[in-house]
């Protein structure tokens, strides 16, 4: 990697979320389900950190904490040095230009009522000196032909597009902020087998020409060894191991990560494609 | 219907015929309503211009005419005339007139206010939410009648009046209605999406959440039009509501009653085309909410 030596984009330590359970009668709060405790990581510019672990293991509590989704009940959330952990929603804002994520439901997580172009354009709307309004046509149908969808079907509204169309929009859309690091919260588990290898070959490539940083969720260990330098293993909110990708794959120390790797599902099409080179130079995936 | 069906999935064949016939019977309650509420303000706007029709003005030897009557100046009352002589078909046109006049505004205030209010209880929850429900409440308990009674006495009888105290008893629904909309959209992933890029509250309340709220709003809309036209025939009809010598369908109605058993027309007719103008918004409502079901869309 590239700049493996500056400061970290992003800095975790110690996070821990607590979902409060509240008294059905009057709302109080009785007690709290602790969703993660004490999860430490770093991110590197450039570079792409996994986060593995079974449904209910709290991989998407940790990206909602990372984000400002959710407030953490201890620990630190540092972005390119700064303390955001207890930014207000105002001060959060121009966190959220550099951070972004891209959801795991593609039919949940886009607006029904609005077209391609206006999903596009809602962070220019909310963040008012990145686009001038004139442009978001023009720089709406730039992005579509980037993360390969058809620029005239930008009148169109997401229930026109099919699952792996849908996840491109929602790549556009984080990408329309120009952010420094990506969220993806099992960005392809929702899609078929076949769609999944080009949206992963896609954040591939985008990762590459624009130098993005990811935090990349899955249960699927086959995906994250295939995009990831570094991974954590999440059981239960903790973190049972982590590391270097390859040596986790290769000689995995905890018992939860040795059951994970043995539950991997059959053969996948990126995994054939691994050994002949990661990158294929340049050519976008058919 | 049933002749030409094939025989290797009767059950099949039966669901998707129910749902075609169902869908198509929604196009028609949307679009005989739609003409009826269509014919009927076109009326209200053209013919008491064409009659140049003055309510203050009376006949006395034309009173009480039965429908059909050819009048002095040589014309035909063709649903009679009144108590002061004049055309009935007029007057109640002009009533329409006055009545479609209240609805529409009264709508549009409450539906406005009680939008916005209900947005705000349902994005924000908490205390606010709770000091408007209970606002709400102690409205809904509150009669309208009586509300108008108090308004008549310190304002003074009017249509601005009339439309104020319809509002007033209106926005509780539409608030409500905006609100629960909003409590079981602003849990979905697309909100916290907006929210993830870093969206406020304006943009939240008013791009992301209001969008959602518009269909159950708009058959709310339908269903309280007709509500709020009978409301107001009723005031009216008590002597609350439109001042003397504003035609209304409630007070050409009201003025009939004690000539029913020598002119059954005059009492009959608005109320006739009341019931009609009720029944059409009601349709309509019902027929909408219909089409907004997802049930039957995706069928
Ligand atoms: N809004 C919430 N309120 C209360 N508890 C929650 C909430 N969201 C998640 N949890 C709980 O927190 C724990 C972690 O959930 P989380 O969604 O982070 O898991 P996950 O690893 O993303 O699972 P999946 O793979 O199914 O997406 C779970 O036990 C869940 O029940
Ligand atoms: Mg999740």
């Amino acid at each position: 990697m590239p700049e493996a030596k500056s400061a970290p984009l992003l800095r975790v330590a110690h996070l821990k979320v607590a979902y409060p359970i509240r008294s059905s009668l009057l709302q109080r709060q009785i007690s709290a389900n602790v969703a993660v405790s004490d999860v430490t990581f770093d991110i590197n510019p450039g570079e792409t950190v996994g986060l593995v672990g079974e449904s209910g293991s709290g991989k998407s509590t940790v990206a909602r904490a990372v984000i400002g989704l959710v407030k953490p009940d201890d620990g630190v959330i540092e972005f390119e040095g700064r303390n955001i952990t207890g930014y207000s929603r105002k001060q959060f804002k121009s966190v959220r230009r550099e951070m972004q994520m891209v959801f795991q439901d593609p039919y949940a997580s886009l607006n029904p009522r609005l077209t391609v172009r206006d999903l596009i354009a809602e962070g220019w709307r909310v963040h008012r000196d990145i686009v001038p309004r004139d442009r978001w046509t023009a720089e709406a149908k730039k992005l579509m032909d980037r993360v390969g969808l058809n620029p005239d079907y930008s009148d169109r509204y997401p229930h026109q597009f099919s699952g792996g169309q849908r996840q491109r929009i929602g790549i556009a859309r984080a990408l329309a902020l120009r952010p420094k690091v990506i969220i993806c919260d099992e960005p392809v588990s929702a899609l078929d087998v076949s769609v999944q290898a080009q949206v992963l070959n896609l954040l591939d490539d985008l990762q590459e020409e624009l130098g993005l940083a990811y935090l990349f969720i899955s249960h699927d260990l086959s995906v994250i060894e295939h995009l990831c330098d570094r991974v954590l293993v999440l059981h239960h909110g903790h973190v049972v191991e982590q590391g270097n990708a390859r040596e986790i794959f290769e000689r995995p120390r905890h018992e939860y990560t040795k059951a994970l790797l043995a539950a991997v599902p059959v053969v996948r099409p990126w995994l054939d494609q691994a050994d002949e080179g990661r990158h294929p130079t340049g050519e976008p995936a058919a | 219907m049933t002749a030409t069906a094939p025989a290797p999935a009767p059950a099949v064949n039966a669901t998707m015929r129910h749902a075609r016939r169902a869908r198509r019977g929604v196009t028609v309650r949307i679009v005989v309503p739609l003409v009826v509420i269509g014919l009927i303000v076109v009326g209200a706007i053209v013919v008491p211009l064409v009659y140049h029709y003055d309510p203050l003005h009376a006949d006395l030897l034309a009173r009480l005419k039965p429908p059909g009557t050819v009048t002095s100046d040589g014309g035909t009352a063709i649903l009679g005339t009144d108590q002061i002589g004049s055309d009935l078909f007029a007057q109640i046109m002009a009533g329409a007139r006055v009545s479609l006049l209240v609805g529409v505004a009264t709508l549009v205030i409450s539906g406005v206010v009680g939008l916005a209010l209900g947005l705000l209880a349902g994005h924000f929850g908490g205390w606010l939410d709770a000091a408007l429900m209970r606002i709400a409440d102690v409205q809904l308990a509150f009669p309208s009648i009586l509300l108008a009674i108090l308004v008549a006495s310190v304002l003074g009888q009017g249509v601005g009046n009339i439309i104020i105290v319809l509002s007033i008893s209106n926005w509780v629904v539409f608030a409500r209605v905006a609100r629960s909309q909003v409590l079981g959209l602003k849990n979905r992933e697309y909100v916290e999406a907006a929210r993830a890029l870093g969206a406020g509250n304006w943009h939240l309340m008013f791009r992301t959440l209001l969008p959602g709220c518009m269909a159950p709003v708009i058959v709310v809309a339908t269903t309280q039009f007709a509500q709020v036209i009978l409301t107001e025939a009723s005031l009216s009809f008590l002597g609350v509501g439109v001042p003397l010598g504003t035609p209304s369908l409630g007070s050409t109605i009201y003025n009939g009653t004690q000539y029913l058993s020598t002119a059954w027309w005059i009492s009959t007719l608005p109320g006739i085309v009341l019931v009609i103008l009720m029944l059409a918004f009601g349709i309509l409502g019902d027929a909408l909410r219909d089409k907004f079901d997802p049930r039957l869309r995706s069928a």
